[in-house]
């Protein structure tokens, strides 16, 4: 692997150049473009099919074919065109203060995507696959909510004494799953997904008790937590963007850090990549299998304080809102490196920001967001499938294969 | 070689210790474990004085049987000590070094449930035939889910998108029920809906080798955001062109339907849960049975020996992909027009998942599988029929209790479970 070739100056691929003139990272770029490319044409195709004018205009498609056209094109325009505005710029907005807020808001949505994502892309890296990021953003919420509204600590000491509830629930979410793949080769798939449920459960019930019921409400909803718990807000009250952010990104420095410049994210990596190996060269594996779910789960805590104390501030059933889930795309797309999930997240982030401003203004419905999420990656996942499809020549991606079946 | 031991006097073979393999007692403490906490939670632990009546006809039966009524204490500790007695059976087994048969797990569980019931359900009346019927109902997407993992995995393939399979067969059959106004179209649809699903599946699977686990992961979103969209944007608004379908209607078999408490629950039912009894036994008598099951499991348990006698080992796993993905789909058009007739956003609500557990508890056998989704439907009904007469535990903690045993099975604190050994490895021929 050399990194001192030049890009060529005409970039854009092209079939006959030989491969290996380019970088490999210039591929990985190539190849995330197109499938997006391709699946927000594939979410086109489902928005024209779909859409009611279109479906009038059709019914005279052979009389005047134009109109059953223009109107597909004007459903996929205004969606996508809501979708931008929603996410990245506001170009009906009169100020400058209400254009910027799109962005803002992508960037509140995107923080606990990104430490949910890194959750998953750490756990990646040792072999092991996470699903279970919602149960630990559950789990990690309700600790963190509880110390919000139910402890009275000192301003400052409050907030850190929160997050830590939560890094520290995730983190015991995850280690059992780890514990268990350690000690009885229970698979953590498995594990993950039925630790989902009960925390599900766990906190739907939790809800319904003395503790965590808001006083004076009989709906499953906590109190709010209080104001020195909350993450700052970065750029006053007219935004959401609050100080968990900026902790997302410095959690992505910190995993890049720990997987390539520490010894035990050697370990990691070394267990990941052929297990027999790491035991036969002095590690123990059964320790960092346990030690890299229990960061893992932590990370994904993390995820769940910043809905808890940055955006919610009330625990209810639907706190953890898919992200554990939306986790898992984001950390394949970002493909499992921490500087590539942080883009991924923003990315996610801007489409889940956008996806609620074109239901708002298009009726269109937010759920196209998971189809052009989950073909990105389906994409992105099999690159002879996009080679094949714009005939154009990428290497060094092999398919991604993490596990190694259910291996009792 | 010529010598060989009989040649030379100098080595005399020592007799040696019969290596005997390791008993597992596993089975034996949990059961008598449990049997412990029924003694005491739900026998002497009971409310005194109090009856539990159980009512075992429904009211348009033709033979009317009288309710059974117990007092709740006593017939809890008596079938406490009941469950107790197989524990100490299956305990005596395994110090004599044999196996825990089936039956007697059974049988336990059983026992336990029953002692469980009469505690729970003490001074209120309880339709057994109710609580069995909807279980039975609960259980059929998952027996079908189930059945399409056993297909999948015992080959090689590990399917996660089980639930997406379910959701596009449910949307589907209401769909095109409701387009074509014929329950039976929408009863063909559902399967082919599942295949397509499948073949996603298949093509990264098998052909790019693509993650199998990841690709069912993402297969699930990518279903649960077609149908959304969909609903949102058709089934909703235009609910009487797209999502109005009918119903399939209960079939009574004759004679059968009229037997006591079991009649109404077995065989009164709408044709899916026919179809499903059907599937059960063709995949049971397929897998086991019959050349292509043999070739199976081949390819699920060591795919170069497979190739090696000249099983093509990547057909077959995409064959079975479909067939399975087919298996799921038509499971799916229970939740539409099996039940409640309209798809509803998500409706399948995990229960892929739960039929993914259903297949690990159930040890990848179309059997063990039918009696774990069983097992959990009954599990799932038990917590809304004992949420209406109220009881002393939180519903949640019911509805955890699938996912719980789950964890405890894999986890090997009931017994091994043991996937096939070439599950979720994808073969590419060298």
């Amino acid at each position: 692997m050399t990194t001192t070739v030049e890009p060529p100056a005409a970039a854009p691929a092209q079939p006959d150049r030989p491969a290996r003139t380019r970088p490999a990272w210039w591929d990985t770029v190539v190849v995330t473009v197109l499938s997006f490319v391709l699946a927000l044409a594939v979410g086109a195709v489902l928005i024209v099919v779909s859409d009611p004018d279109v479906i009038d205009a059709s019914s005279y498609f052979f009389a005047r074919p134009a109109d059953t056209v223009a109107a597909g094109w004007d459903a996929v325009f205004g969606a996508y065109r809501a979708l931008f505005e929603g996410a990245v710029w506001d170009l009906q907005a009169e100020s400058l203060g209400r254009a910027v807020r799109p962005l803002t808001e992508t960037l509140t949505v995107a923080a606990p995507l990104i430490v949910a994502g890194l959750s998953v892309a750490l756990a990646f890296k040792a072999g092991l696959f996470n699903i279970g990021a919602e149960g630990q953003i559950i789990v990690g919420a309700t600790l963190a909510g509880l110390v919000g509204f139910g402890l009275d600590l000192p301003v400052g000491l409050h907030l850190l004494a929160a997050v830590l509830a939560g890094v520290l629930g995730g983190a015991v979410w995850g280690g059992i799953v780890g514990a268990l793949k350690a000690r009885t080769g229970a698979h953590e798939v498995i594990v993950t997904i039925m630790l989902n449920y009960v925390a599900r459960f766990g906190l739907a019930y939790l809800l319904t008790t003395e503790l965590f019921r808001r006083p004076g409400r009989n709906d499953p909803i906590s109190p709010i937590v209080d104001g020195d718990a909350q993450y700052p807000l970065l750029l006053g009250e007219t935004y959401r963007l609050h100080l968990g952010f900026l902790v997302a990104l410095a959690a992505a420095w910190g995993v890049w850090w720990l997987l390539e410049r520490s010894v035990i994210g050697f370990r990691f990596r070394a267990v990941g990549a052929n297990p027999d190996a790491a035991r036969a060269a002095g590690i123990h594996v059964e320790r960092n299998l346990f030690l890299v779910m229990a960061i893992a789960g932590g990370l994904a805590g993390l995820g769940g304080t910043f809905q808890i104390l940055g955006t919610e501030k009330a625990l209810t059933t639907g706190i953890s809102a898919g992200i554990g889930f939306d986790a898992i795309t984001v950390a394949l797309l970002g493909r499992g490196s921490p500087l590539g999930t942080v883009l991924a997240g923003i990315l996610f982030g801007a489409l889940r920001a956008g996806g609620v401003t074109m239901q708002a203004r298009t009726g269109t419905p937010i759920d196209i967001v998971l189809v052009v999420q989950s073909l990105i990656v389906l994409f992105i996942a099999a690159p002879p499938l996009i080679r094949t499809i714009f005939r154009i020549r990428t290497q060094g991606m092999g398919a991604m294969q993490v596990s190694k079946g259910w291996g009792a | 070689m010529s010598t060989t031991v009989a040649d030379r006097p100098d080595i005399v073979e020592a007799p040696e210790p019969p290596v005997q393999p390791p008993v597992s007692w596993k089975a034996a403490a949990t059961m008598l474990v449990l049997g412990l906490l029924s003694l005491l939670a739900f026998g002497l632990g009971g409310p005194a004085g109090e009856q539990t009546t159980f009512v075992l006809s429904l009211p348009r039966d033709e033979v009317q049987l009288d309710p059974l009524v117990v007092a709740s204490r006593p017939a809890a500790i008596v079938l406490s000590l009941l469950a107790l007695g197989l524990a100490a059976a299956s305990a005596w087994l395994t110090r004599q070094r044999r196996r825990t048969p089936a039956w007697l797990v059974s049988g336990f569980t059983v026992l336990w449930l029953l002692a469980f019931l009469v505690w729970a359900a003490a001074g209120a009346r309880l339709s057994l035939t109710g609580l069995l019927a909807g279980s039975l109902l609960l259980a059929v997407p998952i027996v079908f889910g189930a059945l399409s993992g056993v297909i999948c995995e015992r080959a090689g393939v590990i399917n996660i998108a089980i639930e997406g399979h379910l959701l596009a067969g449910a949307f589907a059959s209401a769909v095109v029920a409701s387009l074509t106004g014929n329950v039976w179209a929408g009863l063909v649809a559902a399967p082919i809906a599942g295949l397509l699903v499948a073949l996603v599946l298949a093509l990264f699977t098998v052909r790019y080798f693509v993650d199998q686990i990841i690709v069912g992961v993402v297969l699930n979103v990518l279903v649960i955001g077609v149908t959304s969209f969909l609903f949102g944007r058709l089934l909703s608004p235009q609910q009487d062109t797209w999502n109005s379908p009918p119903t399939l209607s209960p079939i009574k078999i004759p004679l059968l339907g009229d037997i006591p408490v079991l009649g109404p629950v077995l065989f009164r039912q709408s044709v899916i849960v026919y179809l499903m009894y059907a599937t059960v036994i063709i995949v049971h008598i397929a897998l086991f049975h019959t050349r292509w099951g043999l070739r199976v499991r081949a390819v699920g348990e060591h795919p170069q020996a497979a190739d090696t006698v000249g099983i093509r080992v990547n057909a077959l796993r995409a064959r079975n992909v479909l067939i399975g993905g087919m298996v799921a789909g038509l499971g799916g058009a229970f939740f539409t027009l099996g039940s409640v007739g309209a798809f509803g956003k998500e409706m399948t609500a995990g229960k892929g998942f739960i039929a993914l557990a259903a297949m690990i508890f159930g040890r990848w056998s179309p059997i063990g599988a039918l009696g774990a989704a069983l097992l959990f439907g009954f599990a799932d009904n038990l917590q809304s029929v004992l949420s209406i007469i109220g009881t002393p535990i939180p519903s949640e903690f019911m509805l955890m209790a699938p996912y719980l045993a789950t964890i405890f099975a894999v986890a090997g604190l009931v017994g091994k479970v043991r996937a096939p050994a070439a599950d979720g490895q994808p073969y590419i021929k060298s």
